[in-house]
């Protein structure tokens, strides 16, 4: 009897449990699902609210094609948030495994200076320097360009990158490079043939987040960026919900919403482990 | 690059004598780095200062007036509001997001059938963007093409369609709960990580003496929780001191400007009036509250004597 019902009992609490478990996952998945089904009704139904959220009058790429007809079009931000997405990755993970390398490997004069003003910088927030830095562009030649965007974009990147490179370099043992060393491998070849490889998922880990942090990134593009043919996704899109290019077409909002949206949760199923324990490094130092 | 195909120094003999000098080399590693965070932060917060003392147009030329745009600061009741408001938001949607987020990091901690799955699930908003969040939600907030007033409507639990960000109310808690809906999911990781690290053999020896799990909770899990708690309570209030994207976004500050936060006021004095070194006094004024909050953290999250 009394099996019985313990054998109840936890059937009980598997049922609450994985019960809490789904109505929770629905609540967070639910408007994500409902934006990517409701982008592929015809424009006519797009306008309607999205009850149901699949398209009932027939699969469409309609949104699609609204949305690229709209300013310089869809297709022309999505490329300048590729360029600048990828161009960001390239560099900071350069940037941040060269500097990662110098800090855990060197003794040099201003070392931890220049280590704790790096790592400083996150106390700073970018939001309140972000006019200097417009004019320090303008000085440069970059403003309005996307290069002088990714320019702050790597910056902003290198407290985190370059504290996780640093701890990935540290991580390796010394007798590694010493056992290499004396095959004769000098430093460059060092860094790329035999530490390279051994840091290899520090370095996923900082690509992943260059990425998403430029991908997302919303407030600098919107002040660096005053030219329609060098919007970055998130400020074309906000132009075109603002009402910017007339009335509010909400099928090509979904749409744009989708196209940013999809390269993130792709890159995250893909590369999940490598987001948190980025995530974990940061907290537990 | 090219410095760093130049050091094949010859090997072996430089190990002791070339010791020194072969040290000297990790200063161009991180040259690049260092030459970033000069550019584009430590020479902008110098101008910051500079500029903050300047009456600074545009276009044409600037002048020095001192302290003259603290002074307007002291005097400017928007700008006062607009940090209240600030303030106002910080404070419910960090008790929010931790009301939702604490619930899910004890769902997920322990390895159980699913429990990965849950924790992608619960996770998948918080890698979307402010900007592509606040763009989905204003979509779902729309009254007429948008998701909860049509479908309240369709429910017949309200007579006529009810435009959600008409007024501050519906406005500001709409925003709560999306802000809620994209960042639970990272504040759960971060907690959970601190849960993990509390031993399992000191919630056991708490059972065996009779403790509650109530009385665990308060007992153990919070005390030895202390630095994580310290650090999500950080990142969510210097997150939403900073808060911009969704207020620009969905509200565009209102209704009737009630919505405009510190970053947004400087914003628009700085890129909208081109008052740039009154927005640089400005940005000085949230720049000391948040090193100000930077310094409470690293208090904060001091090792705690004896333990860890």
């Amino acid at each position: 009897m009394a099996q019985a019902m313990s054998g109840r009992g936890k059937l009980a609490a598997h049922l609450a449990r994985h019960s809490t478990g789904i109505i929770a996952s629905v609540l967070f998945v639910a408007p994500i699902v409902w934006t990517v089904l409701s982008a592929f009704k015809p424009a006519q139904e797009a306008r309607l609210p999205p009850l149901p959220p699949w398209p009932t009058s027939g699969f469409s790429l309609e949104n699609y094609a609204t949305l690229n007809s709209f300013g310089d079009g869809l297709w022309v931000s999505a490329q300048n948030s590729i360029y600048v997405s990828v161009m960001t990755v390239i560099l900071s993970v350069i940037v941040s495994v060269l500097a990662g390398y110098g800090f855990s490997r060197f003794r040099f004069p201003l070392k931890d200076l220049f280590f704790v003003l790096i790592l400083s910088t996150i106390m700073i927030p970018f939001q309140s320097i972000l006019t200097p830095i417009f004019l320090v562009l303008t000085k440069l030649g970059l403003h309005n360009t996307l290069t002088g965007l990714v320019g702050v974009y790597v910056t902003l990147q290198l407290p985190f990158s370059i504290f996780m490179m640093r701890n990935a370099f540290d991580a390796v043992p010394r007798e590694i490079e010493e056992a290499a060393r004396m095959d004769g491998a000098g430093n460059a070849t060092m860094l790329i043939k035999v530490m390279l490889p051994l840091v290899w998922p520090g370095v996923v880990t900082i690509a992943l987040f260059a990425f998403l942090g430029a991908w997302n990134e919303f407030l600098a593009a919107l002040v660096l960026m005053t030219d329609q043919s060098k919007f970055t996704l998130p400020v074309m899109m906000t132009a075109l919900q603002s009402g910017r290019f007339g009335a509010i077409d909400w099928g090509a909002v979904q749409a744009g919403v989708t196209v940013m949206m999809v390269p993130c949760l792709i890159l995250f199923l893909a590369l999940q482990r490598f987001y948190i324990r980025g995530l974990m490094a940061g907290a537990v130092k | 690059m090219t410095a760093i195909t130049t050091t094949t120094a010859p090997p072996r003999v430089r190990k002791l004598v070339g010791a020194g000098r072969r040290q000297w080399i990790g200063l161009l590693y991180v040259a690049p780095a260092v030459a970033l965070v000069m550019l584009f932060f430590v020479i902008p917060l110098g101008m910051t200062a500079w500029m903050s003392l300047h009456n600074w147009p545009l276009m044409g030329e600037h002048s020095f007036i001192g302290l003259g745009n603290y002074w307007a600061i002291l005097r400017d009741t928007r700008f006062w509001n607009a940090l209240r408001f600030t303030g106002y938001y910080t404070l419910v949607v960090t008790i929010a997001i931790f009301a939702v987020a604490f619930p899910l990091a004890i769902f997920i901690e322990r390895p159980r059938p699913f429990t990965n799955l849950y924790r992608t699930m619960f996770f998948m908003p918080a890698v979307v963007g402010f900007a592509s969040a606040s763009l989905l939600w204003s979509w779902l907030l729309n009254v007429d093409s948008g998701l909860f007033s049509p479908a309240a409507y369709d429910l017949g639990l309200i007579d006529r369609k009810f435009n959600l960000l008409a007024t501050f109310q519906p406005a500001f808690w709409s925003i709560i709960a999306m802000v809620v809906w994209k960042v639970a999911g990272f504040t759960m990781i971060i907690l959970m990580t601190g849960l993990q690290s509390i031993p399992q053999d000191l919630q056991e020896a708490a059972v065996i003496d009779g403790a509650g799990p109530f009385a665990r909770f308060r007992a153990i899990t919070l005390p030895l929780m202390r630095r994580t708690l310290a650090l999500a309570l950080i990142l969510s209030v210097a997150g939403s001191i900073l808060a911009f994207d969704q207020f620009y976004i969905i509200l565009r500050g209102g209704p009737r400007n009630q919505t405009l936060t510190a970053v947004y006021w400087i914003f628009n004095q700085s890129f909208v009036s081109f008052k740039l070194g009154y927005g640089a006094a400005l940005s000085m004024v949230l720049l000391v509250i948040l090193v100000a909050l930077s310094l409470v953290q690293l208090w904060l999250l001091r090792k705690p004597e004896g333990l860890d």
